[in-house]
């Protein structure tokens, strides 16, 4: 859930805590390529640039955002989030929750074959559930689904589970990619099968190749249950370096890719890019913020966090990191989505108020440096090594910080020793990082006081009775009033306590080249239609048929 | 000869049991676990499964049973399976990260080798001259400017402006569909600017070690003996100097063996290839430690290797180390 | 041959008259100059971010441009040279250090000291030096200490081999056959007959390992393992300026310039060094 180094190229919707995209947003430049004939045709090829590799197709044993978003062509779960972020049906027809909440009944698609022309059932579906309980998968994600209390599979077109008691987060974990059981059974340990590397699945794109290193291929399946996509080919290309991959991208190697503020800004505003390619925009489904270790003499008190709050100047981070692409976080949640509470309260840049707020803790300035018994406000602000948002948010907060006298070091660590080393034994005074957001708004994992222990997710240990209430309340029951009720009481007192300065939600930045029509942005991004998108026949540049 | 050859590789014993040993102690000195970048921020992942993941990956054992195991697995190449997701044995891809890692060195050197000796055999002989200024300023900034810097300045002029070279990666995306001369060419396209790129930074050591060689034979009496005799300068030169000062050269083919590799992790970074520089940067970032002891320790076999051709190859050529 | 000992002036003289050597060492000594005094080459705080002015091309007030922060590249640069600097000269320092020590215990006392201290140094060898840097600092952190340990670490074997080589010959020699006969203890020996005649070959080495080391250190700022922002480093700022190297070509180009020069200025004033300091050479 916590970005790591591996940026996403494309913001794409992710069920599981990888990533997630939203918010309206329109295309900068859409449709100023020259006058064709705009028909939906069939063919062409579209080309990614992804700066990771490929890890493995099959989701349940991966983690990384590239891996995910190959898979995504090729495999289906039985929901899915349509374009404004809602649960929709992909390989499950319908579905029914039970009047008590705790037993869910989907119905799956009929006609559904595999790509090696087996026909999907339910067995598939239990096939899948089991092996996400079996301790022999190598699978981060099978939490939600030890939650079950009983699957059954009366008829091949019908799957039901039954939960203890009413778990909200239920509905979106069924999204985990459906497993062949016919090409699985076989193996124990589904990461070391050939499907991890070769995948037969039932989505819009059959799997050709994978060059390790350097691409994977991917081509139209014609039988696809949604209709036959119109791109005949999906390349994705490794390109480890953004600069590299920006050229490329100008040269015409690459036709889809995520691009930086800077490049956004900067680089893309002449007429000759803006001839060739369409820029979009819309809210990243994450939000950067500093947290504090609240067992920290320093920030045990509320109101030198609150100090810290208003010292800190968003709209500059906001300016000088995302160069104006990106709005203020006041809490985890994405603002427009239904979970997201506008009316918390807000800090606004206000070196005056930070100060009072320290002297009223106590902190007296000596020498342009703040006091209390004898120690100066000094400490450590550690955030992983090679992230340039990151570095550039730790060099702005440490200027905001020095005009009210507190002095903040700031500290680099690559990634893994970052996770293992420091947050995870809570050697920190603060960091600086990142959370997904996910649709669902259940957060269990970061505030409950429950979940402070090492290693796990509260790594700032907060605390709060009230919080710990709400939370319990808001995944146990599908009401959504009831629900949105609970994570706005939540969201409010996060405001107050001030647990993490929440920093920034950065704006997805995608851009592709405009011979590809069809794309219409919605809350979810551009890509959830991408078996839509098309190349009007005269603007064809790789003569492949489907 | 054999047994020269055999004594030399009974040397490399101790040495290749020391490799293995230093690079499995250096990567379990190190904090942090290998499990750490995917799960451990995944708030689905429970203590209960990053234990399971630990167990399944025998990170629970002794060190002392894992170098142990480690020893004798390497015997065989076998370097294990590697930590990230897709668990692929760590030799399995090495092989396949390998022949693009080697091709791009091998061709770079022999660019070295055309340009650098000429330029270092007409700098020792015209020593002060303007030639030998400007050639040695000319390959020392070959040395001294950033590799991925001048990468991305030769992708925009031929790239981006000019068009005349693709910018990254190692194949056009019609690759498959090309006949034999095709594919080469296409592969040469593409290799055009990492091999120069390594063959430029490359440039400066050979080119200077054949000069002082050259400068160092130039003085030798027979040299002195050949010009009474009245030989042309060039058959002096050519014939009598060069021979002799080229012989060392060989060795240090061997010796340029290790820069060449660490280098290959820039190169292929930035120009998108898929060799193994990149598998042990994306290696290290992840805390794979099978793969990087794997690549640690081929990168050590191929150095050793390149030293042992160098030395049969010099002894092949003095017939005086072979008595020895 | 160890009459012919050169005299300091002597070798000074032909140092400067290496007008490439000369050049480079001119180079040298302005980025030393720079180094010491930042203040006079540049009146801006390098870390004083502007994001009024994020990436303004050279103007009057920012002859170097402004970097993605605002912040001005003249100093940034000034300020990095400090930084890359210090990068360079600690790690030879250690290297040299390090290097010294093996090099006369293996080359004074032989035996099986020798025999094991140089089995070490050939399997050293053996390893991608980049390789082993890479590894060590990205389980460590990319502090500017552990950077400049870790090249030392990775960089002594070179001049080990040359000490020990040194060392064994001058061993042999009879004025320290004669000097030990005399009962002169092994320290006398030491610093009277051996490091005079490695000097040069040493301070050949260290300087071409300055220049390494900066090289070395840009190259893991290009991974993102080098020096860490906000502070400043030739290698950082190169590297903040490649995504933008189209638009602000001011961003890349002056720490690359500054990268480039202090790199060729060290070799050029390594090979002078070398030349001056090789007696056979005296006569031409």
């Amino acid at each position: 859930m916590m970005e790591s180094l591996r940026r996403a190229v494309l913001p794409s919707i992710a069920l599981f805590l990888l990533l997630a995209s939203c918010g309206g947003g329109k295309p900068e430049s859409a449709g100023k390529g020259a006058p064709v004939s705009d028909v939906p045709a069939y063919g062409d090829a579209i080309v990614e640039g992804s700066i990771g590799d490929v890890s493995g197709f099959l989701t349940a044993v991966t983690t990384d955002a590239s891996s995910h978003e190959a898979a995504g062509y090729v495999f289906n779960g039985l929901v899915r989030y349509d374009k404004n972020l809602k649960l929709e049906g992909e390989l499950a027809e319908s579905w029914e929750i039970s009047p008590d909440g705790k037993r869910i009944t989907f119905h799956l698609r009929k006609g559904v074959k595999w790509h090696d022309g087996a026909p999907f059932t339910s067995d598939d579906v239990m096939f899948t559930y089991r092996r996400m309980i079996d301790p022999r998968t190598p699978t981060a994600y099978g939490e939600d689904f030890k939650q079950v209390r009983r699957a059954a599979a009366p008829d091949p077109h019908t799957f039901v589970v039954e939960y203890a008691r009413p778990f909200a987060p239920a509905l979106a974990s069924w999204g985990m990619h459906v497993l062949p059981k016919h090409l699985l059974e076989k193996y124990p340990d589904i990461s070391k099968s050939p499907l991890n590397k070769k995948p037969v699945g039932t989505g819009p794109y059959r799997f050709v190749e994978w060059k390790t290193g350097e691409k994977v291929v991917f081509h139209v399946s014609p039988d696809y249950f949604e209709g036959k996509p119109y791109i005949a080919r999906v390349i994705s290309r490794v390109i480890p370096d953004q600069a590299t991959m920006f050229l490329e991208l100008k040269s015409g190697g690459v036709d889809i890719m995520t691009l930086t503020p800077p490049q956004y800004v900067r680089q893309t505003e002449t007429a000759e890019f803006k001839k060739s390619f369409n820029k979009y925009k819309y809210t990243a489904s994450g939000y950067t913020y500093l947290g504090f270790r609240l067992s920290h003499p320093f920030f045990r008190d509320k109101r030198v966090r609150q100090a810290i709050a208003h010292a800190a100047d968003k709209k500059a981070l906001i300016d000088g990191v995302l160069l104006g692409l990106g709005q203020e976080a006041t809490g985890p949640y994405k603002p427009g989505t239904w979970a997201f509470n506008p009316g918390v309260k807000k800090y606004p840049h206000d070196p005056a108020r930070a100060k009072a707020l320290l002297a009223d803790a106590g902190w007296k300035e000596k020498d342009g440096v703040l006091v209390k018994d004898g120690q100066p406000f000094e400490f450590t602000v550690l955030t992983n090594a090679g992230n340039d948002a990151r570095a550039k948010t730790a060099a702005i907060l440490q200027q905001n910080l020095a005009e009210v006298g507190v002095r903040m070091k700031i500290r680099t660590v690559e990634w893994a020793a970052f996770i293992n080393e420091f947050i995870d034994k809570r050697k920190f005074d603060a960091v600086i990082l990142g959370w997904n957001i996910t649709p669902d708004p259940d957060q269990f994992d970061i505030w409950h006081s429950s979940k402070t222990g090492p290693k796990e997710l509260n790594h700032v240990g907060f605390a709060n009775p009230e919080v710990d209430r709400l939370l319990d309340e808001g995944r146990s029951t599908f009401d959504l009033e009831k629900r949105k009720n609970a994570y706005f009481r939540i969201q409010e007192i996060l405001a107050e306590e001030q647990p993490y300065v929440f920093l920034y939600v950065p704006e997805a930045l995608p851009v592709v080249n405009n011979r590809f029509r069809g794309i219409v942005p919605a809350p979810a991004g551009i890509t959830y239609n991408f078996i839509k998108w098309y190349v009007p026949a005269a603007l064809r540049k790789h003569k492949i048929t489907p | 000869m054999l047994r020269y050859i055999a004594r030399r590789l009974l040397l490399t014993i101790p040495l290749l049991v020391g490799i293995s040993l230093v690079s499995f102690l250096m990567m379990h000195m190190a904090p942090g676990g290998p499990i750490g970048a995917g799960t451990d921020m995944n708030p689905k992942a429970t203590a209960e499964s990053r234990a399971r993941l630990k167990a399944y990956y025998g990170l629970d054992q002794p060190l002392h049973v894992q170098y142990g195991r480690w020893l004798g697995r390497m015997a065989t190449l076998d370097f294990g399976d590697s930590f990230s997701p897709d668990g692929r044995p760590v030799a399995e891809k090495i092989k396949e990260r390998i022949p693009i890692t080697l091709t791009i060195n091998v061709l770079s050197m022999g660019l070295i080798f055309l340009v650098a000796i000429p330029v270092g055999v007409t700098s020792a002989v015209r020593r002060g001259s303007l030639f030998d200024r400007i050639s040695t300023v000319a390959v020392f900034t070959g040395f001294a400017i950033p590799t991925f810097w001048l990468a991305l300045l030769m992708m925009i002029l031929f790239g981006v402006r000019l068009g005349w070279l693709p910018i990254s990666g190692i194949s056009s995306l019609d690759y498959e569909s090309l006949g034999t001369l095709g594919k080469i060419a296409d592969r040469g396209r593409h290799l055009v600017l990492p091999v120069l790129l390594a063959g430029f930074g490359g440039l400066a050591g050979m080119s200077r070690y054949m000069r002082s060689n050259m400068l160092e034979v130039i003085r030798q009496d027979y040299i002195a003996t050949a010009r009474a005799k009245g030989l042309p300068e060039g058959t002096v030169i050519f014939r009598h100097a060069m021979r002799n000062a080229l012989l060392p050269v060989i060795t240090i083919l061997g010796l340029s063996v290790p820069d060449l590799l660490g280098g290959s992790v820039i190169f292929e970074t930035i120009f998108a290839i898929p060799g193994m520089g990149q598998l042990f940067y994306q290696g290290v970032m992840s805390r794979d430690y099978p793969l990087i002891m794997g690549i640690l320790t081929i990168g050590a076999f191929l150095t050793l290797l390149g030293n042992l051709l160098a030395d049969v190859g010099y002894a092949l050529a003095d017939p005086r180390i072979r008595q020895g | 041959m160890n009459g012919s000992r050169s005299t300091g002036s002597d070798f000074a003289r032909r140092l400067l008259r290496n007008r490439l050597a000369a050049a480079g060492g001119a180079v040298i000594l302005f980025f030393f100059l720079l180094s010491a005094l930042p203040g006079v080459f540049s009146s801006h705080e390098p870390n004083r971010i502007d994001i009024v002015n994020i990436l303004h091309p050279p103007s009057a007030s920012h002859p170097l441009g402004t970097d993605d922060l605002g912040r001005d590249v003249l100093a940034r640069v000034v300020y990095g040279a400090r930084v890359s600097l210090k990068v360079g000269f600690v790690a030879v320092g250690i290297a040299t250090a390090l290097g010294l020590f093996v090099g006369l215990l293996s080359g004074f006392y032989g035996g099986w000291v020798d025999a094991v201290l140089m089995r070490f140094v050939d399997m050293m060898l053996c390893f991608p030096t980049f390789f082993l840097i890479l590894s060590v600092i990205a389980f460590l952190e990319p502090s500017i200490w552990n950077i400049m340990v870790v090249i030392g670490l990775t960089g002594w074997m070179g001049v080990a081999r040359l000490v020990r080589a040194e060392t064994l010959s001058i061993k042999e020699r009879d004025f320290v056959a004669a000097a030990r006969a005399q009962g002169a203890g092994a320290a006398r020996i030491i610093f009277r007959h051996v490091l005079p005649n490695t000097l040069a070959p040493i301070l050949v080495a260290a300087t071409l390992g300055v220049a390494g080391a900066i090289l070395t250190e840009s190259a893991l700022s290009f991974l993102g393992i080098g020096v860490q922002p906000p502070t400043p480093s030739w290698g950082n700022i190169l590297t903040a300026g490649k995504d933008n190297i189209e638009y602000a070509w001011w961003l890349s180009l002056f720490p690359g310039l500054a990268i480039l020069v202090t790199v060729l200025g060290y070799n050029l004033l390594g090979e002078g060094i070398r030349d001056a300091a090789d007696p056979r050479l005296k006569g031409r």
